[in-house]
């Protein structure tokens, strides 16, 4: 590289590391990090507001885009969930509540809250606004694409809010869309409605796999000087891990939703039987509606893990930084992480163990399911570790990591019993299973989410969320969900099926309704409690705390920038240098209980780092 | 980010090395484009799209309860009195072969900054690929005046059609898209943006003849599926 290049671009060494490169004297440097492979990022930067805020190129500017639009889907479904609660709570009391109605809105909030909330929450919000920050990227490696995919983003979520203004309404097949029912006359939304679901899972998956191609190769090809993979956040690690299962798994969905699409446009017959409805056989035979369910669930339950692994990663760093501990078995959590996206490709079948398969496949998929509770207990042994005898700063953000653990411990255990066959015949399509996704990926990553904001909103905004409010909106939800989804299992156990829209003078329900009202209005409660955090977000940004530099006495990059917020180009001038990884807290001989990772260890000599 | 450089880098021995090598700050592929490394991730999620579709089509072939049509008499050609199975296939597989023969060497030329060779060798490859898209279309029509339909066909099996358009529908989508890329691309090399580094029209990035790789990337990658389809429908 010569001399010239490397002035424009920046990469000079830092000033404590005063010898020369290329000389041969850096060999002994304790200081010493290898040159830079390439050039500095040539980045475009907006200069009308269109340009800045809307057609933006950055990646920041993005993620809070997606996180925005993602936040909007996320209230509509939570919208859906209270008109469904008022139905199971208090049948008949709203008026307009058909069957037909209650059936669009289950569907509507599984496919909003799974694909549309979350993991365009997780993987293009935090992943948009974390990775190149905590990489020391200056942006993503494409940044045109990053934008193009948030805009395929937005025309998903267009096309499926469109749904609920076509005639017949939105698709009410359930979040499975199975087939045949999806697509034939009787099921609510079997015409327009499941057309433009279909399409907007399409349009969704080719807007993530530009994203996604961009979180990976940033992850992998542009990570900064020092920052190799073992010296990486966790939060980087389970968004790359998810993003690498999303890129494996959207093709089955991508498959399923066009052989879909033709045969409810084509009447061609991939999914569909010969069907007999009403005396007349219907234009479709010989095709395999569980073919359906097996590409279904080959994304579906890679999906899972697609929401759960980013959230295992943040909420690692946040117990890290908040306990003012080094997180318990770093390289543990990176396999266990690694481990559970391989596992999650082979258990897809356990959603089918009542579709009809040879029973051998029940035994296996039952054991590939169980073995995956080994890396995901590990993970909890290590968090608990983490803040054993750690120095526990019990703020929000803590709060909201406590209540996680717990939760998700609560949904991994019934997880269990589902995993096995035979506790699994009785209890499927009952509302255990309900209690148990709910718990698992809905509440237990919702927290990740919350605690992932207000840790990182002093980082966008420049302000600190407000602590009163926030603790008021955890001990709201955290209750609240419990008193929503644990009294679910027990109505499990009594064998309420889901799905059902009401349950009338059933015996089943004799000990459930005033159960079914409690639910309710606990739903009712927690849902409200949410806008707690909006009014929040709202008030901090006019009259919130100043944050500064690095409020959290955080270690990882995205708190060294040189202003916060951090501007286009992330890191101004130079590119950080990374000597350690991001868990120095209260390390023993240190002035302070933090050593942010661009700390040189020749001002940290008399103290006993760890070797990363 | 322009051309990477790996000055300075020394590769280490033996398996722990290799380990060490992977782990290491900045890229894990040293010194292969950021673009390159993102093609081949792209195309390893196609060919789990390819896959599924592959694998659906063998399913779909397996439990259907009619008979699946005889691929050597459905694609065969009648020329100069006598049958001929597999005639136009077999010509627009070696059409598709050849052209990815092009399009190796049109990277080559174009690393070599043989401006004027690389771009012909692109043209040539885009009218390979055009080529190869006509005589889809050929086909496709040939089949559909004898009856062929998505949902039903003279033959045997309904599926046969459905997933005879669908896969080569979709495997020419990506021919008929690279075509265009190519056709672009050869406009860039003759126009001299590579050798310039000029900025592309959306992107706004510099230029470079590593692009061409990345798009021949791509367009191996679509003959190479084109293999799969061709043994799985036309000799299965």
């Amino acid at each position: 590289m010569s001399d010239e290049l490397e002035n424009k671009s920046g990469y000079q060494a830092q000033s404590s590391e005063t010898v020369n490169e290329y000389s041969g004297s850096a060999v002994g440097d304790v200081d010493y990090v290898r040159p830079a492979e390439v050039s500095d990022q040539d980045l475009y930067h907006g200069h009308s507001f269109i340009t800045k805020w809307v057609f933006c190129q950055d990646a920041k500017v993005i993620g809070v885009q997606y996180f925005l639009t993602a936040v909007f889907t996320g209230i509509v479904g939570l919208i859906l969930s209270w008109l469904m609660r008022l139905q199971l709570g208090f049948p008949g009391l709203a008026g307009f509540m058909t069957a037909e109605h209650y059936y669009q809105f289950v569907t509507m909030h599984g496919m909003i809250m799974v694909v549309y909330f979350l993991t365009a929450l997780f993987l293009g919000g935090f992943g948009n606004y974390l990775i190149p920050l905590m990489v020391g990227a200056r942006d993503m490696v494409f940044p045109y694409v990053n934008m193009i995919s948030f805009w395929m983003f937005f025309v998903a979520v267009a096309v499926l809010m469109a749904s609920f203004f076509v005639p017949g309404g939105p698709t009410g097949s359930g979040w499975t869309l199975y087939p045949p029912q999806a697509i034939l006359e009787g099921t609510p939304g079997s015409g327009a409605g499941i057309l433009l679901m279909l399409i907007s899972l399409s349009l969704f998956v080719i807007g993530f796999t530009m994203g996604g191609l961009n979180y990976l190769i940033t992850v992998l090809q542009a990570r900064t000087r020092g920052m190799t993979l073992m010296r990486m956040p966790l939060t980087v690690w389970g968004i790359f891990t998810a993003t690498v299962l999303a890129m494996l798994a959207f093709p089955a969905l991508l498959v399923s939703s066009i052989m879909m699409t033709l045969d409810k446009v084509l009447e061609t017959s991939f999914f569909m039987p010969t069907i007999i409805k009403a005396g007349e056989v219907l234009g479709y035979g010989g095709g395999s509606p569980i073919l359906f369910q097996h590409l279904f669930w080959f994304f579906g339950h890679p999906e899972v893990y697609i929401v759960a692994l980013p959230a295992f990663g943040i909420v690692s760093d946040l117990i890290s930084v908040h306990s003012r501990k080094n997180i318990f078995g770093y390289r543990m959590m990176v396999w266990a992480i690694v481990g559970i996206g391989a596992l999650s490709f082979f258990v897809w079948a356990h959603h089918m163990y009542v579709s009809g398969m040879n029973p051998w496949f029940g035994f296996f998929f039952a054991t590939t399911t169980l073995i995956i509770a080994v890396p995901t207990a590990m993970k909890v042994y290590n968090w608990i570790l983490t803040l054993w005898r750690g120095n526990i700063r019990i703020n929000t953000v803590m709060l909201w990591c406590l209540g996680f653990i717990v939760t998700f411990v609560n949904g991994g255990i019934t997880g269990i019993f589902l995993g096995n066959v035979s506790v699994d015949v009785p209890l499927s399509d009952t509302y255990f299973v309900v209690a148990h996704f709910h718990m698992v990926m809905g509440i237990a990553p919702l927290m990740v989410i919350m605690g992932a904001v207000y840790h990182w909103f002093p980082l966008v905004a420049g302000r600190i969320l407000d602590e009163g409010l926030g603790k008021w909106h955890f001990w709201i939800t955290f209750l609240g969900a419990y008193s929503i989804y644990f009294p679910m299992h027990y109505l499990g156990f009594i064998g309420v099926p889901r799905r059902y829209f009401e349950m009338y003078d059933s015996p089943y329900m004799t000990s459930g309704v005033g159960l079914n009202e409690f639910i309710s209005l606990a739903a009712f409660i927690v849902g409200a409690a949410q806008f707690i955090l909006i009014y929040n977000i709202i008030k901090t940004l006019k009259t919130g705390k100043l944050a500064g530099k690095n409020p959290w006495q955080a270690n990882s990059l995205e708190w060294q920038t040189s202003t916060v917020p951090p501007e286009h180009g992330n890191f101004g001038e130079k590119l950080p240098v990374v000597h350690r990884w991001p868990y120095d807290f209260s390390v023993p001989g240190a002035k302070d209980d933090f050593i942010p990772q661009t700390v040189p260890p020749s001002e940290v000599i008399d103290t006993e780092v760890e070797k990363t | 980010m322009s051309d990477p450089k790996i000055e300075g880098y020394q590769f280490k021995p033996g398996f722990r090395g290799m380990v060490d090598d992977t782990a290491s700050d900045q890229t894990m592929f040293k010194g292969v484009h950021w673009g390159k490394a993102m093609m081949w991730i792209f195309l390893l999620s196609d060919t789990f799209v390819f896959s599924c579709f592959l694998i659906s089509y063998m399913k779909g072939r397996g439990s259907t309860p009619v008979e699946w049509p005889n691929a050597s008499e459905v694609f065969g050609l009648h020329v100069f009195g006598v049958d001929v199975p597999l005639l136009l296939i077999a010509i627009m597989t070696f059409v598709l072969i050849t052209s990815s023969g092009t399009m190796a060497l049109a990277v080559k030329y174009g690393y070599e900054k043989n401006r004027k060779m690389c771009g012909w060798l692109i043209l040539a490859t885009a009218i390979g690929g055009l080529t190869f898209v006509g005589m889809q279309a050929f086909e496709w029509s040939k089949l559909i005046h004898e009856g062929v339909r998505p949902w039903e066909n003279p033959f045997g099996a309904a599926q046969f059609g459905s997933f005879f358009f669908m896969i080569t529908g979709f495997h020419g989508t990506h021919v008929s898209i690279g075509v265009i890329f190519l056709f672009i691309y050869a406009y860039k090399t003759f126009a001299g943006h590579y050798d310039e580094e000029k900025r592309g029209w959306f992107t706004s990035m510099k230029g470079n003849y590593v692009e061409i790789e990345i798009l021949g990337l791509y367009w191996h990658f679509v003959d190479l599926v084109w293999v799969f389809i061709f043994a799985f429908f036309y000799l299965w």
